[in-house]
């Protein structure tokens, strides 16, 4: 084939890609197609890929193989992490995504410079900010949802301030390289400074924010590929990389209003810092607590109950048991169901996919609008590890920091039975009255042990 | 503005919007296979990557490539691989059961 004909080949490779990426997200709206998307999606990256190998410019093949093998190596085993291990997964390969983002259009600079335009100059500078700071960004992501790094956000004073300088400084040296593009030395404190916002950007972010930030990342890597798209004039980078960002960024939006905050909040407030209206706290006031058989007892004599699992669920690895318990009840002829709050866990649908995984059909799996309605009627609400997500301070108190968050209306059902380790406040250190009302019954302990003594009490016949 | 940065801001603005269209549809029990497969289909730019490495032209510009192919070509396989996974994991109820 001439040249000409070969690249026609690889455009129409390219357009058809694009048809195969829009036509993966259309059928992921349900669970029935959503298979036939993934395929779709695969056959289309595949045919993308295999034609590029034949693209002219290519000229030496050995190490592109070597690279491509290396990068199906390391690809396997992230996909094959446990469902727990998910959220770190996901912030380490869109950290992946925006590093390789960079890389290119760092690489384009240095084949480019000193003859870049202003324009390509701005370009490239854009991306490369945008891919290093959502490469650091991501890793620290990583690195507290791995918990290598604490969960807890770290502050300090004037935080906003050094931050937001860091980013401006990187906007400020690609202006200048706009009109010095051979300064190369310039090009690479502005990635380095960009490097140091993505960590100063995650660092002050606790560990219940992360839904968001995970989203926000997802978004910043998508546009890191659509703004190389730009660089390159390459059409198929800018489709994948505005669907990509698109997603991203609608789960963000999805995510700060399931906690009534706003983008500015979740990035600069710190929600650790938020200060609790302690006094309340001081006054002693009394819990009840059960033991397995009595739970047992209850959840038996139910007609209906609605389990809310949250990141303790994750954290024990109860689903499974969670499960054993959803057949149990189940068996004896009682209704069971889920209500997933949009934030409960670390990325967004988290929930859905552990239980999932431990086979819970997904149609029991109802999100808040569906399930609210349902708690007055509801025997037992079973609430697994989650807490905020459950508040009716976020309701009622408006001098909670969580007030005006949509909470599942758990205190709405006949009676509550809570699983916890201890009497610790949530995460944002905010003090749930839920666990002191007259109907709520606390049970404590480890969620995994405490659902599996609930089972075998069930199993051991209890009627 | 050159042409080429014109025509790239039409794609995008209309692939955003679709991508916006389409992304309402996903279900929230989805959500998490959502965010994984479109790291995936982001992954494309291992194209690019590709071509930066192919085209030679310093040995810089080629190892950053290269590195960039690997990176991104994990994230291709990784992605689709774990969507894959987490999609079969979900089931309907026996009512809905043949």
């Amino acid at each position: 084939m001439t040249a000409i004909a070969t690249q026609q080949v690889i455009d129409f490779s390219y357009i058809a890609a694009v048809i195969g990426f829009i036509l993966a997200l259309k059928w992921l709206s349900s669970p029935v197609s959503a298979m036939r998307g993934v395929l779709i999606g695969e056959i289309a990256s595949g045919v993308a890929v295999l034609a590029t190998l034949f693209d002219p410019q290519v000229t030496r093949y050995k190490w592109i193989i070597i690279t491509l093998i290396i990068g199906a190596a390391i690809g396997v085993p992230l996909g094959l992490v446990k469902m727990t291990a998910v959220p770190q997964r996901t912030a380490l390969s869109h950290a992946f995504g925006a590093l390789s983002a960079a890389l290119i259009g760092i690489g384009e600079y240095y084949v480019g410079t000193p003859h870049l335009t202003k324009f390509e100059m701005l370009e490239i500078g854009l991306e490369v900010i945008v891919g290093s700071l959502t490469f650091t960004g991501s890793l620290i992501a990583a690195g507290k949802l791995q918990e290598i790094l604490p969960q807890r956000p770290i502050t300090y004073k004037g935080q906003n301030v050094v931050s937001l300088s860091a980013l401006g400084g990187a906007i400020v040296l690609m202006l200048i390289l706009m009109v010095h593009p051979e300064y190369t030395h310039l090009f690479q404190a502005m990635i380095v400074v960009a490097l140091l916002f993505g960590v100063m950007l995650v660092t002050p972010i606790g560990g219940a924010d992360m839904p968001t930030v995970i989203s926000l990342l997802n978004s910043y890597a998508g546009f890191s590929a659509a703004l190389l798209g730009f660089v390159l004039n390459s059409k198929v980078l800018v489709v994948a990389g505005a669907l990509d960002g698109a997603s991203g960024f609608i789960l963000s939006v999805i995510m700060c209003k399931a906690m009534n905050r706003s983008f500015t909040n979740v990035l600069f407030g710190a929600f650790g810092q938020v200060q609790v209206s302690a006094g309340q706290a001081a006054e002693e006031r009394t819990v009840r607590s059960a033991s397995p058989e009595e739970a047992a007892g209850i959840l038996a004599a139910a007609n209906k109950v609605v389990i809310v699992p949250g990141y303790g669920m994750a954290v024990a690895q109860a689903q499974h048991k969670v499960r054993e318990l959803y057949d149990g009840l189940t068996k004896r002829g009682i209704d069971v169901k889920f209500g997933i709050h949009p934030v409960a866990g670390r990325m967004p649908g988290h929930m859905n996919v552990l239980l999932a995984e431990a086979d819970i059909p997904y149609d029991k799996l109802l999100e808040m609008d569906e399930i609210n309605g349902d708690f007055p009627q509801t025997d037992v609400a079973l609430v697994i590890g989650a807490n905020d997500v459950t508040n009716p301070a976020a309701r009622t108190d408006p001098a909670s920091p969580i007030f005006g968050m949509p909470i599942l209306d758990v205190d709405k059902a006949r009676t509550v039975m809570v699983i916890k380790r201890g009497m610790g406040a949530g995460f944002a250190g905010i003090e749930n009255p839920l666990y002191y009302m007259d109907k709520t019954l606390m049970l404590f302990g480890d969620a995994k042990n405490f659902v599996g003594s609930i089972v075998r009490e069930l199993a051991g016949g209890h009627e | 503005m050159p042409a080429d940065f014109i025509s790239s801001l039409f794609v995008f603005i209309l692939a955003g919007f679709l991508g916006f269209e389409l992304i309402k549809r996903v279900s929230p029990l989805l959500h998490t296979p959502l965010m994984s497969l479109t790291n995936a289909l982001d992954a494309i730019v291992v194209v690019a990557a590709i071509i930066l490495a192919g085209r030679h032209e310093t040995k810089l510009s080629t190892l950053l490539g290269l590195i960039a192919v690997a990176a991104s070509f994990s994230n291709m396989v990784g992605g689709f691989l774990i969507t894959d996974r987490m999609l079969h994991m979900f089931r309907a109820g026996k009512a809905k059961k043949p």
